[in-house]
C-alpha cells in the first residue's frame, strides 16, 4: 500500500448543463503506483482527460474520493489543490506549453520557482535535469530555436526537475516522429524506473504500448480492462518494436 | 533570485510596440501632470513673491484684503498706533497699484507699483543687478527688472520714460522679478507711488511690520489687534496662505490646474491597465501553464505586479527627464514650471499607483484562469 501515489474510487464526472450534459466519468477506479509507468487508453471522447485532470487535481470530480501521497483532494479549494499539484505532481502537455520568451533552463527552472526554489542551486538543477533529457547544451536556447522533440524533452525535464511522486503526461508523442517518440517514452520510461516516480501517459498512440508497465482503457466514461490492484503489473518487452 | 523578474521583464518586452505604447501612455500622463502640478507650483510661488521678499513679520491690511494686490486701502494714521504697540519693532507703509507707462517712442503699457520707503526696511527690490537702489529715494526714479525692457521700452539703465505723465528714470536694474499677471512690476519711493497711483497721502496699500526679537509675538498680534479697527493683522505666513488661496481657489486658476492633473492621472491609468490587461491576456496561457503546475496566484500576481512597476519605473524616468528640460526651458518665463523634490516624490509614488492599480485590472482576469484550460489547446 505504501507504493500508491495516486488512489481515485468510484469517480464520476458530469459536465455541462441542461441538454448540453454530459457524463465524463461513471465511477471510475484508479490506482497509480510509484516506479509504474501505467497507460490511459481510449477513443476520442472516452473520458481520458477527464480523468487526468480529476487525477492531477484540476478538476474536482461530482461524486468519489481522489487521495494524492495520502492527501484527499476533497473540500480542497482551489489554492489548496494547486499546492497539491506543486507538491507532488508533473505536468508534460501535449502542446509543450513552454514559456517562448524564457531559455530552456529557465523554463525548466520555472517549476522550482513556484515552488521557492530560486538562485544558483535551482539553476544547477535544472542544467542537470537538461542533461538528464540530453539538452544539456541547449540551456540557452529559447523554445524557437527547438525541435518538437527537443521542446517536449525540455517540458519533461521541467516536469521531473522538482522530483515529483508522479508524472501525468497527456498526449506527450502525438506531435512527434518515431524517433523523437521513442526519445520521450524512454525518458518517461526511466523516470518511472529509475526514479521511482509514478507515470501516467495518457495516450491513443499504439506505438508506446510496448514501453507500459500497465494500461488503463477507458470507454464511455468506464474502464474496460485493467490489471486489477491486486494483480501483478502488466510488464511488456521494453524492446517492443516503434513502427 | 526568483524568476518572476524575468518572466515579467521578457513579457513585458516581447512586444516591444505595445511597450512603447505603454511608455507613451506613462510618460504622457506623469508629464501631464508634473506640468500642471510645477504650474501650480510657480503659480503659487510667483503669487506670493512679493510677500515673500518683504522684511515682514506681520501685515496690516484693509479688512477682506485677498491679496497683496487687492487695491484697498487703509488709513495711514493707523501707522502711529501700531507703533506704539509693546513690541514693534518698525511700521513701514506700503503703497501699491496699476499705472500707466509711457514709452519714449509714445507705447503706453500698464505697470504695477510697488512703492516702499527705500530707507526703512519694508519691501525693496532684490536681486539687483545693476545700479543702486538708494537712489530711488529721489523723485522720479525707478527700479525695473531687465525681462520687461521690451515691454518697458528701455534698453539700459538711465533710460528714460513717464509714468502717468512724470517723466522717471531708470537707477536700478532687477533680474528674475517677473509678476505672473504679465503687467511689470515697477519699484518706486512710497512718496512717489502716491502719485503714480493716484493714493491720497492719508491712505496705504499695506502696513509691513518688524517685530522686536525679544517680543511675545501673541500678544503683539493681540494688541495690534485691539488698535486697528476695522483692518487686520496677519503674520506673513498667513498671507502668503491668503492670497495663494484667493488666485489659485478664488480664481479658478489652481482648480483648472488640478482638473488638468487629475486628467493626466486617469489618462495614464487607463492606458496603462489597458495594455497590461491585453498583454496578461496575450500571456493567459502561459499563466495558466504556471497554474497548472500548481504556482500560486500570488507568484502570477507578482508577475504582472512586476510588470506594472516596470513600467512605471522606466516610464517615470523618461518623464523625470522630460520634466528636467521643462523646468529649464520655462525658468525664465513669466510662468516657471517648480519641480521641487518633494513633488519628484510624489509623482514617482504616484505613478507606481497609477501602474499597480492598473495591474489589478490584469489581475482580475487571472483571476479566472481555468488551468485545466492547458489541456485544452
Amino acid at each position: 500500500m505504501n507504493d500508491i501515489i495516486i488512489e481515485a474510487r468510484e469517480i464520476k464526472k458530469t459536465l455541462g448543463r441542461g441538454a448540453g450534459e454530459v457524463q465524463a466519468l461513471r465511477g471510475v477506479d484508479v490506482t497509480l503506483r510509484k516506479g509504474e509507468l501505467t497507460l490511459l487508453m481510449g477513443p476520442s471522447g472516452s473520458g481520458k482527460t477527464t480523468l487526468l485532470l480529476v487525477l492531477g487535481c484540476m478538476l474536482t470530480p461530482s461524486s468519489g474520493t481522489v487521495t494524492v501521497c495520502g492527501v484527499s483532494t476533497s473540500d480542497a479549494g482551489k489554492e489548496e489543490l494547486a499546492r497539491i499539484r506543486r507538491d507532488h505532481i508533473g505536468f508534460v502537455f501535449q502542446s509543450y506549453h513552454l514559456f517562448p520568451t524564457m531559455t530552456a533552463r529557465q523554463n525548466v527552472q520555472l517549476a522550482l520557482d513556484i515552488r521557492g526554489q530560486h538562485g544558483r542551486d535551482a539553476a544547477r538543477k535544472s542544467r542537470d535535469a537538461l542533461a538528464l533529457v540530453g539538452l544539456e547544451p541547449k540551456a540557452k536556447s529559447l523554445p524557437e530555436a527547438l525541435s518538437g522533440g527537443e521542446q517536449q524533452r525540455v517540458a519533461i525535464a521541467r516536469a521531473f526537475v522538482a522530483n515529483p511522486s508522479v508524472i501525468l503526461a497527456d498526449e506527450p508523442t502525438s506531435a512527434l516522429d518515431a524517433d523523437n517518440g521513442r526519445t520521450i517514452m524512454r525518458i518517461l520510461a526511466d523516470a518511472a524506473h529509475k526514479r521511482d516516480c509514478a507515470v501516467l501517459v495518457v495516450t491513443h498512440d499504439p506505438r508506446i504500448v510496448a514501453f507500459a508497465d500497465r494500461i488503463i482503457k477507458i470507454e464511455d466514461g468506464l474502464l474496460v480492462e485493467a490489471n486489477s490492484d491486486e494483480a501483478e503489473p502488466l510488464r511488456l518487452p521494453k524492446a517492443a518494436s516503434w513502427p | 533570485m526568483s524568476l518572476v523578474m524575468t518572466l515579467a521583464a521578457r513579457n513585458l518586452f516581447h512586444d516591444r510596440l505595445r511597450f512603447i505604447a505603454t511608455l507613451i501612455g506613462i510618460v504622457f500622463s506623469v508629464v501631464l501632470v508634473m506640468v500642471q502640478m510645477g504650474l501650480f507650483l510657480g503659480f503659487g510661488q510667483m503669487v506670493s513673491t512679493m510677500i515673500d521678499h518683504a522684511s515682514a513679520d506681520l501685515w496690516v491690511l484693509p479688512k477682506g484684503a485677498k491679496c497683496f494686490e487687492d487695491p484697498s486701502l487703509l488709513d495711514v494714521k493707523l501707522r502711529e498706533k501700531v507703533a506704539a504697540v509693546d513690541g514693534v519693532a518698525s511700521v513701514v507703509p506700503l503703497v501699491i497699484g496699476f499705472s500707466d507707462w509711457r514709452t519714449e517712442s509714445g507705447e503706453v503699457t500698464p505697470v504695477f507699483i510697488v512703492g516702499s520707503d527705500v530707507k526703512a526696511d519694508g519691501l525693496q527690490p532684490w536681486n539687483v543687478v545693476e545700479g543702486d537702489i538708494r537712489t530711488l529715494s529721489q523723485w522720479g526714479t525707478v527700479a525695473v527688472d531687465r525681462s520687461y525692457f521690451d515691454r518697458l521700452g528701455i534698453k539700459k539703465l538711465g533710460d528714460t520714460a513717464e509714468i502717468r505723465g512724470h517723466k522717471v528714470k531708470v537707477v536700478a536694474l532687477t533680474d528674475g522679478i517677473r509678476s505672473f499677471t504679465t503687467t511689470p512690476y515697477v519699484f518706486v519711493d512710497q512718496k512717489d507711488a502716491r502719485f503714480y497711483t493716484g493714493t491720497l497721502p492719508s491712505k496705504a496699500s499695506d502696513l509691513i511690520i518688524r517685530v522686536k526679537p525679544d517680543a511675545d509675538r501673541g500678544k503683539t498680534i493681540a494688541a495690534i489687534r485691539d488698535r486697528i479697527g476695522d483692518a487686520e493683522v496677519l503674520t506673513t505666513d498667513e498671507f502668503r496662505k491668503r492670497s495663494r488661496s484667493f488666485w489659485l481657489f478664488g480664481t479658478g486658476a489652481g482648480a483648472a490646474l488640478f482638473a488638468g492633473a487629475i486628467l493626466g492621472v486617469i489618462v495614464g491609468t487607463v492606458i496603462v491597465a489597458q495594455t497590461l490587461y491585453s498583454s496578461t491576456k496575450d500571456h493567459i496561457s502561459e499563466f495558466a501553464t504556471l497554474r497548472a503546475m500548481g504556482s500560486s496566484n500570488n507568484y502570477i500576481y507578482n508577475v504582472i505586479i512586476y510588470q506594472a512597476l516596470l513600467n512605471a519605473v522606466i516610464g517615470f524616468v523618461i518623464a523625470a527627464g522630460i520634466g528636467y528640460e521643462v523646468v529649464r526651458i520655462t525658468e525664465k518665463s513669466a510662468l516657471p514650471i517648480v519641480i521641487t523634490p518633494w513633488l519628484v516624490a510624489a509623482l514617482f509614488l504616484l505613478t507606481i499607483v497609477m501602474c499597480i492599480a492598473s495591474g489589478m485590472v490584469a489581475i482580475v482576469r487571472v483571476v479566472r484562469i481555468d488551468p485545466a484550460s492547458v489541456f485544452m489547446r
